[in-house]
């Protein structure tokens, strides 16, 4: 029975061992170097023994630390388990999560923070307003790959869109956007250049129709509401009935 | 059954348990941390035993504006949308435009590119349907 119970322990450790195998690599070393070392055979199943138990217990807490550490830092109660942590925005790639840290050329790829240095702040996104870089002139990209000196057809035309409920309306301004972009890129595809042949809904910005084919996904997300509603309405006090 | 028998299996199964529970707990993998807009692309690259590749938006607007590719080189506002191989890139279309050892490091860099996680799916990283915390019906309204 002692026998079978001793099995079973001696397959638990070992098994604790390997799951825990970079951190105690060194120690079973040192346990099998400590096993060998006796020359009879009596004081060789003793050392055994003492090895078992002390790697036994070692393994519990080392189990039992790495259960605790598990729970601290993992997504299970930090403050707000469904944003991002803010010390850890703009790895470089070895560490974003998506890129792969075996890659041999992770390291060869830029990191976002250094990249983003001097660069206007923003709250959203990237954490960089482009749109305000771009007007400081901190950034210059090209609007012609080939042709460095390439100037963009900038239209200065605000449109502004009349919107439900107390909701500011919305001023969409041309400018910014053919700084960036082509026409062709919005129209007709996207926006049927006409007034009113246009139906938008905050369901389909957020499904990633309409607006939401660039906001949401590389411009600003659509949790900046008033940069888009900007327009504030006068709203008619509601009369409070009289008793 | 002697009852010995039974308690040391019962210890077994808890110990074995909890095991299980603590290498669940250690080996979760946290949730990514990459730049807002970075595109993973893996139409064909996790078949093929390639890393899918990676498309950091943050760095190409830095160097260019949404035209240059989005108007010029046709590039359509999908992830993964324009079914890129090597063979259209190698042609001068696509990336291959401008990653030709001329504008931006050539064709034969293939880890830059290709330094995805392997497994990773096609997507926006951070885009709004990511952020949804409860993810939309999948009978939408899809109007453009």
């Amino acid at each position: 029975m002692k026998n079978l119970s001793n099995t079973l322990r001696y397959i638990l450790v070992s098994s604790l061992l390997a799951a825990c195998a970079v951190t105690q690599a060194p120690t079973t070393a040192k346990a099998a170097s400590q096993a060998t070392a006796p020359a009879t055979a009596k004081a060789k199943v003793k050392a055994k023994a003492k090895v078992k138990v002390k790697a036994k217990a070692k393994a519990k807490a080392k189990a039992a630390t790495h259960v605790r550490s598990a729970i601290a830092g993992s997504a299970a109660n930090p403050f707000n388990r469904l944003l991002k942590p803010q010390g850890k925005r703009h790895l470089p790639p070895a560490e974003d999560g998506i890129h792969d840290p075996t890659d041999p050329a992770i390291h060869t790829l830029q990191s976002p923070r250094q990249a983003f240095k001097g660069l206007p702040p923003d709250n959203a996104g990237n954490q960089v307003d482009w749109v305000k870089a771009l007007d400081e002139g901190k950034i210059k990209p090209r609007y012609d790959r080939n042709n460095p000196k390439a100037k963009p057809i900038v239209m200065d035309l605000n449109i502004v869109r009349e919107v439900k409920g107390s909701m500011p309306n919305v001023v969409y301004p041309h400018k910014p956007h053919t700084q960036w972009l082509d026409c062709s890129n919005c129209h007709p595809a996207i926006f049927i250049p006409k007034k009113g042949a246009n139906q938008i809904s905050m369901a389909a910005i957020l499904l990633g129709k309409k607006c939401g084919v660039c906001h949401g996904k590389v411009a600003f997300p659509v949790s900046e509401c008033r940069r888009c509603h900007s327009q504030n309405k006068k709203i008619k006090a509601k009369k409070v009935a009289q008793p | 059954m002697s009852p010995l028998i039974r308690f040391a299996l019962l210890r077994w199964r808890l110990l074995t348990g909890s095991l299980i529970l603590a290498a669940v707990l250690i080996g979760t993998p946290p949730p990514a941390m990459a730049e807002y807009g970075d595109i993973v692309i893996n139409n064909y690259s996790d078949a093929a035993g390639m890393r899918p590749a990676v498309f950091p938006h943050w760095f190409h607007r830095i160097r260019f504006r949404c035209k240059v590719c989005h108007a010029d080189l046709g590039f359509k506002f999908k992830a993964g949308g324009d079914h890129i191989n090597m063979l259209k890139i190698i042609d001068g279309e696509y990336c291959g435009a401008c990653h030709n050892g001329n504008i931006a490091w050539s064709v034969e860099n293939c880890d830059l590119c290709h330094s995805g996680k392997p497994g990773t799916p096609t997507q926006v990283h951070e885009s709004t349907l990511q952020q949804l915390v409860t993810p939309p019906p999948k009978t939408a309204p899809a109007k453009k």
